[in-house]
């Protein structure tokens, strides 16, 4: 108990001296999946919004393979991009492997997939309430693919939020890419689950406040930009 | 400018005709061999009870859904020459105007003519006050007059107008029928559909009467309320139900 309660004296201080190497790690975490849901959100805005607009044979297959993989999990993600960027693996020769770039990476192929799920719900929702007015006026595809992605912000940001979530909490597949390499990969997961088994739990409670923190606000935000939304549009 | 905002639209589109035109869906006869032409000249208000089939033709001549048999010929074919109104607004998550823009920007209308072809469009219908109010949250009658003001504004040789009074006070179901009347005055053929027998009255210079998907009766509004052919109508006008 003592432990615990002096873990917790020294995670609390840590935060509040804005101790460098905890600012170091979160530091990175946010550009890891800050850039990770960046990328994403360039694959999946557009990807789930053509799924949405579109009728091909096989798109019922599309739609089932989208939500599926929104349930990835991130080790088997990591694993996947571990052999591809491997010295031996078709990617070897870029050299990224155990680099931030290989977890951004990882962390995009997890993101995607939530994103044009969430997308392409948003659009198809909104397309049904638009489609013949959006013909009436002979909108083209294009421009009714964006107009629609624009009339969902609000829903889409808030799937940009989730993928956030998702990234910022994730911890197998940086940490199979990533290599957990002190000052160079090391995000708040890895270093959570690191020190805590080294036994170092100051660091790994002071992490483990500011991720959830984090995640609190990342909420808390996806709730009130729904009140905006709500009181701005009706 | 390259928009004349009083320019009586050309008439080129007309007559439009259709052609023992069907729409079925599920096996079920929901259109059933409309054979009418409408011509440039005179308001069309299209009439019948609930589920007569109006909005459906309405939507088979804009081109919104094809018929399943029979054909919708329209003299030319020009972009950006018909517009309608919706029995229930779909209007973007934008200002009022810039709801206007969006329909002047897909007709190509020059970003520096349409602030002023949309500003002049709320005008007429009577919610400049409105410019910058969010289109979602204004009222039921503020909406139609935004839509209407909307599809006015690109200046359609046709307009398509379904219910647009539907849910309105008598102020503002007065308001857009004088708009009606002079968009039909500027040169735009208005095609009506309503149920309400006095607004039909007031603005109908032919009627096209439906009933369970048919057309039973086309005819000079005159005639139509004077002595409607059809028992079908003869009940309609009289305010009776009709049970075939
Ligand atoms: N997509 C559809 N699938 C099946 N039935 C439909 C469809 N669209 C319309 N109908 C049916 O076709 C009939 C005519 O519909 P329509 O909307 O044209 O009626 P309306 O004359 O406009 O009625 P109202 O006065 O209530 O607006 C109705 O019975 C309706 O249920
Ligand atoms: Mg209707």
């Amino acid at each position: 108990m003592n432990d615990l309660s002096a873990a917790f004296t020294s995670a609390v201080a840590l935060i509040t001296n804005l101790d460098a190497e905890l600012l170091a790690i979160i530091g990175l975490s946010l550009r890891v999946s800050l850039s990770a849901v960046a990328l994403a959100a360039l694959i999946g805005l557009p990807l789930g919004a053509a799924v949405a607009l579109s009728s091909f044979p096989g798109r019922g297959v599309v739609v089932a393979l989208l939500n599926a993989l929104m349930g990835l999990p991130p080790v088997v993600v990591g694993l996947l991009i571990y052999l591809l960027l491997s010295r031996a693996g078709p990617l070897g020769e870029f050299g990224i492997l155990f680099t931030p770039a290989a977890m951004v990476i990882a962390q995009t192929i997890l993101v995607a997939p939530i994103i044009a799920a969430l997308t392409r719900q948003v659009v198809f929702d909104l397309h049904a309430e638009y489609d013949e007015q959006l013909r009436s006026l002979q909108i083209g595809w294009w421009h009714a693919l964006a107009t629609l992605l624009w009339e969902g912000r609000y829903s889409l940001l808030t799937a940009l939020l989730a993928g956030f979530g998702r990234a910022s909490a994730e911890v197998g597949a940086v940490m199979i890419v990533g290599g957990n390499i002190n000052h160079v990969t090391r995000v708040m997961t890895t270093t959570i689950a690191l020190e805590t088994s080294k036994g170092n739990l100051s660091l790994a409670l002071g992490l483990g406040f500011v991720l959830i923190a984090l995640i609190v606000a990342v909420n808390a935000a996806a709730l009130a930009l729904q009140k905006f939304a709500q009181r701005a549009h009706g | 400018m390259a928009y004349v905002q009083s320019a009586v639209p050309s008439r080129s589109i007309f007559p439009l005709d259709l052609r023992n035109v069907c729409y079925s869906k599920a096996g079920q006869s929901l259109i059933t061999d409309i054979t009418v032409t409408l011509q440039a000249r005179g308001r069309t208000i299209v009439m019948g009870p609930n589920g007569a089939g109006k909005s459906l033709l309405m939507r088979l001549c804009h081109g919104l859904i094809r018929p399943s048999a029979g054909q919708v010929n329209w003299s030319s074919e020009q972009r950006h020459a018909q517009a309608m109104v919706f029995q229930t607004p779909v209007l973007l998550r934008r200002s009022a105007i810039k709801n206007v823009e969006f329909a002047l920007r897909a007709t190509g209308a020059r970003a520096r003519d349409r602030r002023e072809l949309a500003e002049a469009a709320l005008q007429q219908a009577g919610i400049a006050h409105l410019a910058h109010r969010q289109a979602r949250v204004l009222s039921g009658g503020e909406k139609q007059k935004l839509a209407l003001a909307r599809a006015w504004s690109i200046r359609p040789q046709i307009l398509f107008l379904d219910e647009p009074t539907a849910h309105l006070d008598p102020s503002a179901v007065y308001a857009i029928e004088q708009m009606i009347k002079s968009i039909d005055e500027q040169g735009t053929k208005i095609v009506m559909s309503t149920h309400d027998l006095s607004q039909a009255q007031r603005l109908a210079d032919e009627v096209l009467f439906l009933h369970q998907g048919k057309l039973v009766e086309h005819a000079a509004a005159l005639v139509f309320f004077e002595q409607p052919h059809t028992p079908a109508a003869q009940a309609f006008v009289n305010g009776e139900l009709y049970w075939e």
